[in-house]
Order: C-alpha cells, then structure tokens, then sequence
C-alpha cells in the first residue's frame, strides 16, 4: 500500500464529481425548460380535462364517457409505475399519440383522439412526454371500460385503425401563411377541436365531409366550426377571434356549457402568438351551411301562436329583467336578439342554459363572470314555449321548439 | 391695473374648463362596472335574503355567514369534496379571487332572517338541546356552541353559524359527512363527530337547531375559539384565495 493513493482517489472523485456537476447543471436547466414546454403544451391538449376525474387528483383518470359503445373510463396517466404511464419510454408515449398504440403493443380506442394527436410534431409530444412524467404520481388504476359486444375486445381496433386512421403529421402548406400553418397544427392537432365539433360516422370514424355536423359532448351540441351560423368564427376579425379564443366571451356572447371548461382549462393559457395562429386558421375555415342533426317536429301556425304567447309571459316574468324587454341585454346579460347560440337550428344548448344555468369561464379579460340563474323548475312545455319565444322575437327567425324535442 | 372683462367668451372658455374638470368626475360617478349584486344573480336565484324555502326548505342561508367558510365551501364544490349537481355546476370554472370575492360579497349582507321553525316534540327537543349546548361525552360528541359560538352565528374566519339554517339542510349535511359525501379540509371533525350520531340524534340537533329564535346579534364571533374540543383542519387556515 502507497500513501498517495487516497489522495489521487480523492482527487479523482473530485475531478469526477466537478464534471458531473458541468454537465448536469445544463441539461437539468434544459430538463426544466423542456418540462415547462411540456406543460404549455399539455394544457393545450387540455389532457386534464378527460385524463382527472371530478374531485380527482390531476392525470389520474378515472372520467367516464359515455358513448354509443358503452363507457370508457380515462385512464391515469401520472408516472405511476404499476397504475400510470411510469414505465413509458418517450418512443413508447410518441407511439401511443402517433399511432395509437400502447406501451404494450395494444391497440387504442380512439375515444383518445390520436387520430388528430397523429399530426402533433416528435419534439412537441417529447416535452408532454417529460412534463408527465414530472407530475405527482397516483398510485390508482382505473377500472376497465366497459363497452358493448364486440366493441370489448381491443384486437378488434387494429381493423379499425386498418379502415380509418391514417396517421402521419402534416406538411405545411407553403401557399397559406405561417400563422395559418400554426393554427392548423393547433386546432387539427393538439387542441383536437375536431374531437367535439365534428359527428362521428360508422363505428366512431370522424365524418370527413366538409359539412359534417358537430357531435353531442355531456349533454351539450358542439356545433359545427365550418357553420358561420354556428360555431364558425367567419365573420370575425382575426384580433377578435383571438380575444374570443382567450377570454370566452365577446361584446354579448360567451362560450358555455363544456366549451367554458374548455376555455378555462385550456384556451384561456394560449399565447398571444398562438391565439392569433388559431384564429387566422378558425376565421379562414371554408364556410358551409350545415343542417342540425336534430330534426325539429314541425309545428302549426296556431301551436306556433300558443307556444309564442305562453312563452311572452314567461319571457317578461323570468327574463325580461336582466335581458330586456327587446331582447338586446343589459351590461351582464346577453343579447338574446340575433344571438346564434339561441338562432341556430339546433335547440338544446339553449335549453341548458336555461334549465341548468352557470358562469361564463373567469379568464384575464373577464374575470368576475356573470352568472345565470338555473331554471329547472320549468316543465318542457314552458321551457319549449320560452324557446320558442326568443327564437321568433326582435328579428330572430328560428323555428319553434316543441317539447317532444326537449325531452331526453 | 387689468381687470378681466367678464365677457360671453369668457364664460365659454370658464364652461369649458369646468367641463373637462368635471367629465372624470362625472365617469367616476358612473358604476363603472355591473353591481356585484347582478353577476350573482345566479347565486341569488336558490340562496334569496333568507334562504328561499326550495325543494322542502334545502337551500341553506349564506347571506352574513364568514367569508373564509363560504370561500372554503365554494372551493370544496369546485373539487367534489361537497357534491351537489347545481353547485358543482355552478362554480366550475370561476377562479379562486373570484370565488373569494363572492364569498365575501355575502358574508357583507346581513339581511333578516327567517322566523324560526316550529319546536319539535320531546324527548326530540330535549335531546337535541343537550346535543347542542353540552354534548354527549360518553360517546364523545362535543357540544355545537363550543366550536360554532355560544350564539351558534358562528366563528370568523371559517366556522359557520347554524342559526337561520333549514332543519332538511341540516340534517342533509349530518347525514352527507356520514356517509362521505360531504368532506372538510382534514382533519375533518365534523366527519368524526357526524359518525358519532346514533339513532335519531342528527333528526334531533336539525330540528331543535332550526326552531331556535334569531339572536339579537346574528354576527360570527370575532375571537376564536379558546382550546376547541376538536381539531378541525380547516378553522386555522386563513382565507385567503
């Protein structure tokens, strides 16, 4: 034994230890920064708002949702070893949202919409992939969904996915502004507008046609985003669309009912860039006119009169007060005259703010929302007469409702 | 020595002056915003001046209880941990501050409050006045007024009054904490002493409770509380979003 050995050893281990300090200083800066991306992103996606039950801890799963083939049950993606996403690999999370597979070689049902995650870029699902895996892991497994027959049997999806998904990101179109390329990204990729505000077809397929309806989400319509009438933003400047996009509300609209959780959540975090990149995207949208999914019973001229009359009293006894007499609203109320959430053909989303009530989402540029008070004392007579109402007064030219229509 | 000739353009340049000086005092005067008041019309709709008589009397007054138990139960129905359709609904997506400044909008209104209820029938009453005022020791329940105020109008900052309270309401958020449907910030007492009930003691603390005559001072105690028989999670922390 020599006496300088411990010293070099020491010396050594220093040496060693100062070299993993240089290189671990940065990439843990790189680390944080990707993580905080990843963040950005994952609110963009709004994972939370499927992927945490209610009450539940975030990314646990555990939210039901109810479809035409049984329920599924969101699974919990905290980086939870044995319940979560713990052992995923980043090639593993990038091959779910890409090609929706699972870490273990299954198929995915594409009640996650990897069919529009597909087109989300390697370097943008990585930072998702990092900043999950950062969260506090629950040590929770979700049960199985539970489907019909022979939804049940997960083998099936790779015929599905065979027959209806193609995945793949897509290339920019280099005659279309930059801005217009980032908001296709966003709303066909990561932000899956498509997800809500476009019916599915045979065996959960999205409908391609430009003039596909919108799809039913907890009881509320997404209405169709091509549809000026509709949910289309068409008509608005691109500045305007963006402060839509952020704050939920405009001059006297809001967004209700899931798209307020989708605007408090997640629309609400967007970046001014990316606001603007939606909107030019959104405000381009070729404009169809697209039918309702719900087909109005037609109603005669004296049912139509009886309705009208029956539904003034209840307008100047439980309306009126906060939005008018002419229907034009007052500073908190909206306008309900030539307003499309009640014009447009499709009735229920109006129906549930009347019966249900709620808040706009409280965002920075509207913080202190308005609320409206519920109204489920109302029978469907009296809510369909009211509808009926609104929808044929002060220059609004809808069809009555009938309370055949509103019965669920 | 100039005197200054009091001449019409005079007095217009003076109006104009006045005018500019006077146009933001005129705006201020102006309610900048909508009243408080409007955009809670939907609160407002349920939870009228004296807790509206809904659905068998469930509606719970919240007009002048404490801020900080209001804001803290408007965030426990933002988390699940109280469940009702409606206010689950309701406060979704409000963000804390506002929710706070809600709560506080109705802690500040000290309406009148409802006439009582009629007393229930011994041995119910007396029961429930034993509950309330002295506890059951032997089955280790501590009396109401010793945490929620010898007026039982409650504690500032986060414990409520149980005055002016409907006996359904009462009885449904005994009934809530036993069955685990209603929670408080942990240690939750009231879930402790609501699993010590038995029998028709939560029947008896509702309805001795909702037949008690208004105080003359219907505000929370201002003190806390001095060595509480309980420790509660959610009476120490201070209420702020």
């Amino acid at each position: 034994m020599n006496a300088p050995r411990p010293f070099a050893s020491r010396m050594m281990k220093l040496l060693l230890a100062c070299l993993v300090f240089a290189l671990a200083v940065p990439a843990t800066a790189a680390d944080e920064a990707m993580r905080e991306r990843g963040e950005y992103l994952t609110r963009l996606g709004n994972c939370s708002g499927c992927h945490t039950a209610p009450g539940g801890e975030p990314f646990a799963g555990g939210l039901h949702l109810n479809s035409d083939y049984g329920t599924f049950v969101t699974p919990n993606i905290t980086p939870d070893g044995a319940a979560g996403i713990g052992n995923w690999s980043a090639d593993d999370f990038y091959r779910a949202l890409h090609e929706g597979v699972r870490a273990d070689g299954s198929p995915m049902y594409p009640a996650c919409p990897y069919p529009s995650y597909t087109h989300v870029a390697r370097d943008d699902i990585d930072a998702i992939h990092a900043y999950l895996q950062s969260v506090a892991p629950v040590e929770q497994a979700q049960p199985a969904h539970d489907l019909g027959f022979p939804y049940r049997y997960r083998s099936l999806l790779g015929l599905w996915q065979a027959l209806y998904f193609e995945p793949g990101e897509q290339a920019d179109d280099n005659a279309r502004s930059a801005d217009w390329n980032r908001g296709r990204y966003l709303v066909e990729g990561l932000g899956h507008c498509d997800a809500c505000h476009r019916a599915r077809g045979a065996f959960g397929a999205m409908e391609t046609a430009d003039d596909a309806p919108g799809a039913m989400i907890h009881g509320w319509y997404a209405p169709p985003l091509a549809d000026p009438a509709q949910a289309g933003l068409q008509g608005l400047s691109i500045a305007d669309a963006a402060d839509f996009l952020q704050s939920g509300k405009r001059d006297h609209a809001a967004m209700l009912g899931p798209m307020a959780d989708v605007v408090f959540e997640s629309l609400q975090y967007l970046r001014d860039d990316d606001a603007r990149a939606m909107a030019a995207y959104l405000t381009a949208l070729p404009e169809q006119q697209v039918d309702s999914p719900l087909r109005l019973i037609r109603m005669s001229e004296d049912g139509r009169q009886t309705a009208m009359a029956e539904g003034r009293a209840i307008y100047a006894d439980r309306c009126a007060g906060c939005h008018g007499d002419d229907g034009r609203g007052d500073a908190g109320a909206p306008a309900l005259a030539g307003n499309r959430a009640i014009t447009m053909d499709f009735p229920l989303n109006a129906a549930n703010m009347i019966r249900e009530g709620g808040f706009a989402a409280a965002t920075a540029d509207n913080p202190r929302p308005h609320g409206m008070p519920p109204f489920y004392k109302l029978s469907d007579r009296e809510l369909a007469a009211v509808l009926s109402f609104i929808r044929g007064s002060w220059g609004n030219d809808a069809a009555p409702v009938t309370p055949t229509n509103l019965r669920r | 020595m100039t005197r200054y000739a009091y001449t019409p353009r005079t007095a217009g340049y003076v109006a104009i002056i006045a005018l500019v000086l006077l146009l933001p005092l005129g705006a201020a005067a102006e309610p900048a915003r909508p009243s408080m008041k409007d955009r809670v019309a939907a609160c407002s709709a349920c939870h009228g001046p004296q807790g509206i008589e809904l659905e068998d009397g469930y509606v719970p007054r919240i007009h002048g209880k404490p801020a900080g138990y209001l804001y803290n139960q408007l965030v426990n129905y933002q988390d699940y941990r109280r469940r009702n359709t409606s206010m689950n609904h309701m406060v979704a997506h409000l963000s804390h501050a506002y929710l706070f400044e809600i709560a506080q909008y109705f802690a500040d209104q000290h309406t009148p409050y409802p006439a009582a209820a009629a007393a229930p029938p011994e041995p119910l009453a007396e029961r429930g006045r034993q509950l309330v005022r002295k506890g059951d020791e032997a089955a280790g329940i501590p009396a109401c007024d010793a945490c929620h105020g010898e007026r039982l109008t409650g504690v500032q900052p986060n414990t409520p009054g149980l005055v002016g309270l409907p006996r359904q309401y009462i009885m449904a958020q005994l009934g809530a904490w036993q069955v685990g449907t209603r929670h408080a910030a942990a240690p939750d007492c009231m879930a402790d002493i609501a699993s010590r009930l038995k029998g028709r003691d939560v029947e008896a603390v509702a309805a001795w409770l909702a037949a008690q005559p208004t105080p003359a001072d219907t505000r929370p105690a201002a003190e806390p509380i001095d060595a509480p028989p309980k420790t509660c999670g959610s009476v120490p922390q201070p209420a702020t979003p």
